[in-house]
């Protein structure tokens, strides 16, 4: 597949960049922080994102979705950074679809699945137990139980893990810390006796729980995949989340950059635009080519897998690796060329740097896929 | 589909038959690559393989048949060089005339320039130089001084050019020259072809940094110029200067010693001088700088596909030329002062008993010219600045 849209993806961006311009702007963003929203979304906008197809971008026709694939959630996600759109569709849409078509029995599939096309059901992950990134790190412990497992631990940076209603848990039934072997997926209900989460307010607004996991009891039939085996559905999983994070930063790159440029035209010192001094126009020339670079990683990514390519983990790598980069850069040099009204919490340049911090956290950042990248390409 | 078929086993069997064993062996030595012209010192195979090639108009296959070119489409061309690669041909022929000049002739050049130089350029008769840059104007191209005094019947050319290379080795040059004094200084220049056999033409090696180089001094003493040897228009020079200078940006910025195709090759030599342990690079540190350098090479990569593939589909980003020339040259220094860091105080031979002693060192130190030559980073930055953000005042 070139590395090009079809005329069916164009079509998509162009509907998802309308449907979040006047549905989730930056001003619903602002409102629910400055409201301490319980929730933390819009559930009528999630409705609306439900009947456009975007909760079921990744659903199969044969379960109620769209079925449009990974570029086109590439896309749905880009628009959501450049509006700094609130939505569980990352955690859901992106997420929890892939949890149950990569790994799901047909009878969790057929339960499930048209639930998330449908925007009725919300999924988290729940899978970091550690502040840095390390998806073999888990210590939270499956034991035998009557006709399934007792899980016990603790969670850390679930997304939207406060209000989810099905949990896919990571824990270990074999094996020691950070082995890969021995990792089982269970998808728990939250509302189960012995689960508990408490909210935490992060800094791009967005939501994140802490869940502790006390004797919590689940059935067999709610293992995800092969006892023992979670790890590689784990990886797939998070391959779709850090190729979908890498569209949503380079949605965050693109937007902040434009409303840069736009400044540059604007501002006037010395008696004339800022955008005429060579200092600032090399760098926002040099922002560009990085964006540009930002899009052609993502853009592969996506397709790999969509192509189910062998190297859908590595290039997965290097967009989250190479848009979490541009994303940090495009906000810093956002914000230091706003100059004073940048800092200023007024204005929304200062949001889209909040979330390009925590985007770039999320399922690691540029230390840890440069990592993975070099020990795939075997160094 | 039949026909591009029946098109693939011809030209499958001919190059079987007409392509010289010597010529499918890896180029090795500046010598194994073929430049044709007047002064040229072929081999006997490179002599017959530029000449068969030459015959057919393959080595410029797409140029059209009236003008010595192959007049193939571009599948047809597509499925020649996949042939060529398949047998592991050399290219035939490395030509400034086939890259830079003959573009600018096919737009600017008249029918009967085109019908006199670009039969000889496909055939490797001629080769050309260009005169562009003079010690006084570098990034200030249009400011060039080298005057061409309308005479009647002949342009009396006095100046001089500077970073023209292989000007010793060149039959003809196309030359820009200041026509018109007394007008804007982008509008008073012409662009001019001349034989570099005229009396009063002479050249100058220049050393650099990283030692010979093919980058000559050229000086202009009363040189007379045919007017016919006029390309385009007189005061029109700067134009066509600009037309071919996107061409050599793309042409620097996407080859595979910048930019594109090179994913995984910095690591590939680390791990063969360093080593690994544990299954990771023994240099933590220098791992980090190199992981941080492919991520990079890799995304460029995909950017040189992703604007073909967009090119293709009529799509497009501006300023194109630009983004790869800047990005792909400040990549490659980067990846040579890598290599230099990889290999250490190996890297840092200058001459030695070994072959090849000393060529990292000298590669390294050339790299650093791929920021400044064809238009430096700095001069494209400003072009995006201003044809892409079109940013006030730029």
């Amino acid at each position: 597949m070139a590395l090009v849209l079809t005329d069916d993806q164009k079509m998509i961006r162009e509907s998802a960049d309308g449907f979040f311009k006047t549905e989730a702007p930056v001003s619903q963003h602002r409102h629910l922080r400055d409201t301490a929203d319980a929730t933390g979304f819009d559930r009528a906008t999630w409705a609306k994102m439900a009947e456009m197809g975007f909760a079921g971008v990744l659903v199969p026709e044969e379960y109620g979705g769209a079925g449009f694939g990974h570029v086109a959630a590439g896309l749905i996600m880009e628009a959501i950074g450049r509006n700094l759109s609130a939505a569980p569709m990352l955690s859901t849409a992106v997420l929890g679809t892939t949890a149950l078509v990569a790994g799901g029995s047909s009878e969790q599939q057929a339960k499930y699945l048209p639930l998330i096309a449908e925007g009725k059901r919300l999924f988290a992950l729940a899978a970091d137990e550690a502040a840095r990134h390390n998806p073999a790190h888990v210590t939270t412990t499956a034991t035998p139980s009557g006709n399934g497992f007792r899980l016990n631990g603790v969670k850390g940076f679930v997304l939207d893990g406060h209000v989810a209603d099905t949990l896919i848990v990571a824990a270990r039934t074999s094996g020691e810390d950070k082995d890969k072997d021995g990792i089982t997926l269970f998808l728990v209900d939250a509302k189960a006796a012995g689960v508990s989460n408490e909210r935490r307010s992060m800094v791009d607004s967005r939501n994140a729980a802490r869940v502790t996991l006390a004797d919590v009891q689940v059935d067999g039939a709610d293992v995800l995949g092969a006892v023992g085996g979670g790890f590689a559905i784990l990886e797939k999983i998070l391959d779709a989340g850090r190729a979908c994070l890498a569209a949503e930063m380079l949605g965050v790159s693109s937007e902040s950059f434009v409303k840069t440029i736009d400044y540059l035209k604007q501002r006037d010192q010395f008696g004339q635009k800022i955008g005429t001094f060579q200092a600032l126009q090399h760098r926002a020339a040099h922002l560009f080519c990085e964006v540009e670079l930002a899009r052609s990683a993502t853009l592969r990514a996506l397709v790999a897998l969509d192509e189910k390519d062998d190297r859908a983990s590595l290039f997965a790598s290097l967009a989250k690796a190479k848009s979490g980069e541009v994303a940090k850069l495009a906000t810093n040099e956002g914000v230091q060329m706003h100059g004073g009204i940048g800092m200023t919490d007024d204005f929304d340049i200062g949001f889209y740097m909040k979330r390009a911090r925590a985007a770039q956290e999320t399922f690691g950042d540029i230390a840890f896929h440069g990592d993975r990248l070099a020990r795939l390409m075997g160094y | 589909m039949a026909d591009l078929e029946t098109f693939r086993a011809e030209t499958r069997a001919w190059l079987e038959a007409n392509c010289p064993a010597e010529m499918r062996t890896p180029i090795t030595r500046d010598a194994d690559v073929c430049w044709g012209g007047r002064k040229a010192k072929l081999s006997e195979a490179q002599r017959l393989w530029m000449d068969r090639m030459g015959g057919r108009g393959w080595t410029v296959p797409e140029w059209p048949a009236e003008y010595g070119g192959g007049g193939l489409s571009k599948d047809e061309a597509k499925v020649l060089d996949s042939e060529m690669r398949r047998i592991k041909a050399r290219s035939p022929l490395s030509s400034f005339g086939i890259w830079m000049l003959g573009p600018a002739l096919l737009k600017y050049g008249n029918e009967a320039q085109k019908k006199e130089h670009l039969p000889k350029i496909a055939r490797g008769e001629i080769r050309w130089c260009q005169g562009y840059s003079e010690p006084g104007a570098g990034s200030d191209l249009a400011s060039l001084r080298t005057s061409a005094e309308d005479k009647g019947d002949h342009y009396l050319v006095n100046g001089q050019k500077v970073w023209t290379s292989y000007a010793d080795k060149a039959d003809w040059i196309f030359c820009l020259v200041r026509t018109d004094p007394s007008v804007a200084k982008h509008l008073g220049i012409s662009f001019l072809l001349f034989d570099m056999a005229s009396p009063g033409v002479s050249t100058s090696p220049i050393k650099l940094i990283s030692g010979a180089s093919p980058f000559c001094q050229t000086f202009f003493d009363n040189v007379q110029v045919p007017k016919e040897n006029l390309m385009g228009q007189a005061g029109k020079g700067w134009d066509i200067a600009k037309y071919l200078l996107t061409h050599e940006r793309e042409m620097i910025g996407g080859s595979d010693s910048t930019g594109g195709g090179m994913q995984g090759g910095v690591s590939q030599v680390a791990r063969r001088q360093i080593g690994l342990d544990a299954a990771i690079l023994a240099d933590t540190g220098l791992r980090t700088d190199i992981v941080r350098h492919e991520i990079n090479a890799w995304a460029f990569a995909l950017t040189m596909e992703r604007v073909k593939d967009e090119a293709k589909a009529g799509q497009g980003v501006g300023a194109l030329s630009s983004m790869l020339k800047y990005y792909g040259t400040e990549l490659n220094k980067d990846r040579m002062q890598l290599l230099m860091s990889i290999n250490g105080s190996d890297g840092l031979t200058w001459e030695g008993p070994g072959e090849g002693e000393g060529d990292l060192a000298r590669h390294w130190l050339r790299s650093r010219a791929n920021s400044i030559e064809g238009g430096t980073s700095e001069i494209n930055l400003n072009i995006i600045a201003k044809r892409v953000l079109e940013l006030p005042g730029a």
